[in-house]
């Protein structure tokens, strides 16, 4: 199956990537060669097979709930494009 | 000094006949002499890496309390530039996180760390470890020391081509798909993929999660047991670090190969495998078999689906992963928005390369509504037929051999055009993380242009230690691995 331009549009928004016009040919272009090699895969029979999630079947550990983690927001926040007053700044999404 | 192993560099820095500071000088003068055509490392510390070697003298001197020194206690090495370091910034070959500094270590930086080693820099690598070149990093192609038009492999082609041109004798690479063990190949050194579980991967930037695995490249199998002895352990700040008791990896390296049963799958001696390879290969499986091993013809027939199965999961993991990216807590953000989303798309549109951008949108369309099930799904099922292909092999041998990459090096630029040409280049490394079974490349030869092939051992669970047995018994009677490159002469 292949993708048309709309579609790359609707998965560009989805990824949050922004796509000139000038590349979306290339891109939709990329995107379908890779989509042939995957289309391999998919004529599979796979019936009553089990999804492997993981290479190694582990159970998930738990840790005993206590404090650990001291608090380093500075730390953390000394390398983040904008911060003002311990926050992170972002455009304003609340009129 | 610059041509020895680990183990005869370990030897000479505890008999006091070499320190690391010596060391230390030689390796930075050999990056400063070749790094600027190799692009090897993206940053390398002159100041740091002195001081490093200076605490590690005076610990081998017994002075200090850093306690008693290990067999690694003043060797100079370099990380993959996807370790996160406080010491030196930490790209992931990305303009995303070009001037990005980690507040926290990696665990496999720590461990190296607490072992003494001397950190010298940060190796370039394709950008978020995507890619089989390292063309797709930010900050331009790394180069092969054994012909410099040529690409290094990838992803961890820097680490490769450092420890290649023998600007340092050890570094990290990480392996989602083959890029420790395709660029060892392509640049003629040894590179080992652990077990899936057997290395942290606390502060390692992630690419795909469920197949990520870190690893060491060095010169020779014996070298690859003293870093794994450091790097591997169970970590619980990684939820799938497996806890095992600790195990020496150098124990195998006097194994036996009489009766050893070598697999030979079908599909890794078929078309498409370039004649040069073929040959050495096929000499290396020559030279096991006059030592007492047995081949045992096997086939693997869903190797051929190794490479779609990997560019469908690696892809989903990576969109998921990557959308941390995202201009607010770290990393680049756009100048110039309109809005929230608006910056959101503009910063990932400026901070991620092409490649990078084309798995995202691949791993969004193959988890979209109404897509998940014929894509993701389907791919996770197939991942477990490959699993079961290699668990009915196991049954009938002790190692499979085959060439880690079907063609030698190829020149910067050949295969940029075509994605799907440059992915089946992992064509026999993606089955092994899909699996998650470890494996590992060796040097065993050159074709008729003069470039490096590699020998690849995949093995059963936790087998590491067998497979480094398996290929330094290999290296005592080849010297392969201590070939130089021409470009780079010492």
């Amino acid at each position: 199956m292949s993708l048309t331009p709309d579609d790359v549009r609707r998965l560009a928004r989805l990824a949050r990537i922004a796509i000139q016009p000038e590349e979306s040919g290339a891109v939709l272009d990329r995107l379908n060669r890779v989509l042939g090699l995957i289309d391999q895969m998919r004529a599979i029979d796979t019936t009553g097979i089990e999804p492997m999630a993981h290479a190694v079947d582990v159970v998930q550990r738990l840790r005993p709930d206590e404090v650990r983690e001291s608090d380093q927001r500075e730390l953390y926040q000394s390398v983040a494009p904008a911060v003002e007053d311990g926050l992170y700044l972002v455009p304003k999404v609340i009129e | 000094m610059l041509n020895a192993t680990l183990r005869e560099l370990s030897a000479a820095l505890a008999a006091k006949k070499l320190s690391s500071v010596e060391l230390t000088r030689a390796c930075l003068g050999r990056i400063e002499r070749h790094n600027g055509e190799l692009n090897a490392f993206i940053t390398a510390d002159a100041p740091q890496a002195l001081a490093a070697a200076e605490r590690a003298d005076a610990r081998r001197a017994g002075k200090g309390n850093a306690g008693e020194a290990g067999p690694l206690t003043g060797i100079p090495v370099a990380h993959k530039d996807i370790f996160c370091t406080r010491a030196m910034r930490t790209t992931c070959g990305s303009r995303m996180l070009e001037n990005y500094v980690s507040p926290y270590d990696a665990h496999v930086v720590e461990q190296l760390e607490r072992a003494g080693t001397v950190l010298v820099g940060k190796c370039n690598m394709d950008e978020f470890a995507m890619g089989s070149s390292t063309e797709t990093s930010h900050f331009g192609p790394a180069r092969n020391p054994w012909d410099k038009r040529r690409v290094t492999g990838g992803s961890s082609g820097g680490s490769a081509a450092a420890v290649a041109a023998r600007l340092v004798p050890a570094a990290t690479g990480t392996d989602t798909g083959g890029s420790i063990r395709q660029p060892a190949a392509l640049s003629g050194v040894c590179g080992l993929k652990p077990t899936y579980g057997v290395v942290s991967r606390y502060g390692i930037v992630a690419f795909a999660s469920s197949l990520d695995q870190a690893g060491p490249i060095a010169k020779s199998a014996a070298d690859l047991a003293l870093l794994m002895n450091v790097m591997a352990g169970f970590d619980e700040r990684d939820s799938t670090s497996v806890e095992r008791p600790k195990e020496d990896y150098g124990r195998f390296l006097d194994t036996e190969l009489k009766g050893l049963r070598i697999g030979v799958p079908k599909e890794y001696f078929g078309e498409g495998v370039d004649a040069g390879v073929l040959r050495a290969v096929e000499a290396a499986l020559r030279w096991y078999e006059a030592q007492g091993a047995r081949r045992v013809d096997l086939q693997l027939p869903t190797s051929p689906l190794g490479v779609p199965v990997y560019y469908v999961i690696a892809p989903a993991e990576a969109s998921s992963n990557l959308s941390r990216f995202d201009g607010v807590r770290y990393g680049h953000r756009a100048q110039g928005y309109s809005d929230l989303m608006d910056m959101y798309c503009r910063t990932r549109a400026e901070g991620f390369g092409a490649e990078v951008k084309q798995r995202i949108l691949v791993g969004t369309y193959v988890l979209s509504h109404g897509y998940y099930d014929a894509y993701y799904l389907q791919a996770q099922k197939v991942r477990r037929l490959i699993a079961r292909d290699f668990a009915q092999a196991f049954e009938r041998c002790d190692v499979i051999l085959g060439p880690t990459s079907p063609t030698t090096a190829f020149e910067i630029g050949a295969k940029a055009s075509d994605p799907v040409q440059m992915y089946l280049n992992d064509i026999f490394t993606v089955s092994a993380p899909l699996a998650g079974v470890p494996a590992l490349s060796i040097p065993c030869g050159f074709d008729e242009a003069g470039l490096p092939v590699g020998l690849q051992l995949t093995g059963d669970y936790f087998s590491e230690a067998r497979l480094i047995g398996i290929a330094h018994r290999y290296q005592q009677a080849t010297d392969w691995h201590l070939r130089v490159p021409k470009e780079t002469p010492l």
